[in-house]
């Protein structure tokens, strides 16, 4: 991997400012960049979605699939989450197998979706023990500006709720029918700058960070993942104000998805 | 073509002669290229091709990695063409396979013909294409991001390249084939034109067409091409404008 190249003066710079609560783009601590999402940005899909988070753009793909249930679970469907950090997104990336970086990502976005039962496996199964739908989420990280957790779950579960099960084409069904979203788990990633505790960080202060912490919340008020990351640490103290954070932005980014319904 | 014995064979051909999108058999499909459209790349373009969604990013002249690829007198271009999981209708396994193996390798060859690469030794130019959403002719489509993603880099070439594929459906050439024409049709010849010379730098073929079936798909194919070209250059146009242009660019 190419090293990720970020001026020691503008980490001095980033931390500087953060000590007064401020950051390079003039947001505050707890302030998200701006977000759009573009459900059903791809026709190839059962589901899709595009998202930007300030320049950080993720697109997410469902593809859904008769096979066989794993033996120890006849009867639920498959669920599968896989993240690319295609070269494209950054001058940091490199082709080849996935880098620790994006298994990073894949497994904080598959365990939020799976601990928040998003989608009601047991419903994806067709004939127990026998032939059940195999779901698969892919996400496409077409711009890496930072923050790229958030971003790719919030793809993820906005791609999950305007999917559709094809089951007019695998002959299973005679009609198509929509997936059942269930739950819509919400992660909230935060960076230690200095003694400030940042929501949503860029490319530059993920770089600057001494630790990352993503807590990722449901509807129903659940702590339903976390994962900390990066190198740095943080008091009990620290995790009970990022969970609270994490909740009240969990909140206004869900009505996002909700609303992201076409 | 690779449908024989596919359950619905689609009409094709309408007895007026229009296809399945109602095009003209020399029409290409509604095409939109965005120039610049990534902030990370040095260069890049995002390309809507009929139902194809194809975006290309230029890192470069860089390091060479691996290592080893260095050339002491002059840039290697590097192309990755890379298809989404999602893109096509039966789910792609993620990662390299042939196919995408050697359309890299041939729309790198087709780049290293009209870049000056000798102007950047020892470092390499890497293009990135991914598709997004497949409906036939990704690597022309890809190509003509990719050719729009080197000049936003500001990588000096002899000429943009555009791309198109020329097939042969139901017995006819025809321009730009869609995916149940490129499945169910008798030829496909992508090819990519080098403007300024009226060469071509990419040319592939698979099918069956005669010797005066193959002279006219060439002809349309260049014909093609340069109205391509025209969108590529006003793509460009548009990105570099020091104002907007009045209804889009000239």
């Amino acid at each position: 991997m190419t090293e990720e190249v970020v001026a020691e003066i503008l980490t001095t710079h980033i931390l500087d400012l953060a000590a007064d609560g401020r950051r390079l783009d003039g947001r505050g601590p707890d302030e998200y960049r701006p977000i759009t999402t573009e459900p059903g940005f791809v026709s190839t899909a059962d589901g899709s979605a595009l998202i930007r988070l300030g320049q950080t753009r993720v697109l997410a793909g469902i593809k859904l699939e008769p096979g066989k249930p794993f033996p120890d679970t006849p009867n639920a469907g498959v669920l599968t989450t896989n993240a690319e950090l295609i070269p494209l997104s950054s001058p940091t990336f490199e082709p080849g197998p996935p880098q620790p970086g994006a298994i990073e990502v894949s497994r904080v976005v598959d365990r939020a979706i799976r601990a928040a039962e998003t989608i009601d496996l047991t419903r994806l199964c067709v004939t127990p023990g026998e032939k059940t739908w195999v779901c698969y989420v892919d996400v496409h990280v077409l711009e890496h500006a930072g923050n790229l957790i958030d971003a790719s779950l919030l793809a993820a579960v906005t791609a999950l709720s305007n999917a559709t099960v094809p089951a007019k084409r695998f002959e299973v069904a005679s009609e198509d029918y929509p997936l059942d979203v269930l739950h819509v788990p919400i992660e909230c990633t935060f960076v230690r700058l200095g003694d400030t505790i940042m929501v949503d960080p860029t490319f530059e202060e993920e770089h600057a960070a001494q630790g990352r912490l993503t807590v990722a919340t449901d509807e129903t008020g659940r702590v339903v993942a976390m994962q900390k990351g990066l190198v740095g640490a943080f008091s009990p103290d620290d995790v009970k104000a990022v969970a609270r954070r994490a909740f009240a932005h969990g909140e206004r980014l869900r009505s996002l998805v909700k609303g992201g319904r076409s | 073509m690779g449908n024989v014995g596919a359950k619905d064979v689609p009409v094709l051909l309408s007895p007026e002669g229009l296809r399945l999108d109602g095009r003209r058999l020399d029409e290409l499909r509604p095409i939109r290229i965005e120039a610049g459209t990534l902030h990370q790349a040095d260069g890049s373009a995002f390309v809507e091709w009929g139902q194809n969604k194809v975006m290309a990013a230029v890192y470069g002249p860089r390091e060479v990695h691996p290592r080893h690829l260095q050339q002491n007198h002059k840039a290697v271009i590097q192309c990755k063409y890379n298809m989404a999981a999602f893109a096509v209708d039966e789910r792609k396994r993620p990662g390299l396979d042939r196919r995408s193996q050697e359309i890299s390798k041939v729309i790198a060859e087709a780049f290293e013909s009209v870049v000056f690469a000798e102007e950047f030794p020892r470092t390499s130019i890497d293009v990135y294409i991914e598709v997004l959403q497949a409906n036939a002719g990704t690597r022309c489509a890809g190509l003509v991001a990719a050719s729009v993603a080197l000049a936003d880099a500001g990588i000096p070439m002899v000429d943009l390249v555009p791309a198109v594929a020329v097939g042969k459906v139901a017995g006819q050439i025809c321009l730009d084939l869609k995916k149940e024409e490129d499945n169910f049709g008798e030829a496909d010849l992508p090819m990519a034109l080098v403007p300024q010379s009226g060469r071509l730098v990419l040319l592939q073929m698979e099918g069956h067409m005669t010797e005066e079936e193959l002279g006219r798909s060439l002809d349309l194919g260049v014909k093609g091409c340069r109205e391509i070209y025209d969108r590529m250059k006003a793509a460009l146009r548009e990105r570099y404008a020091l104002t907007p242009v009045a209804g889009g660019a000239a």
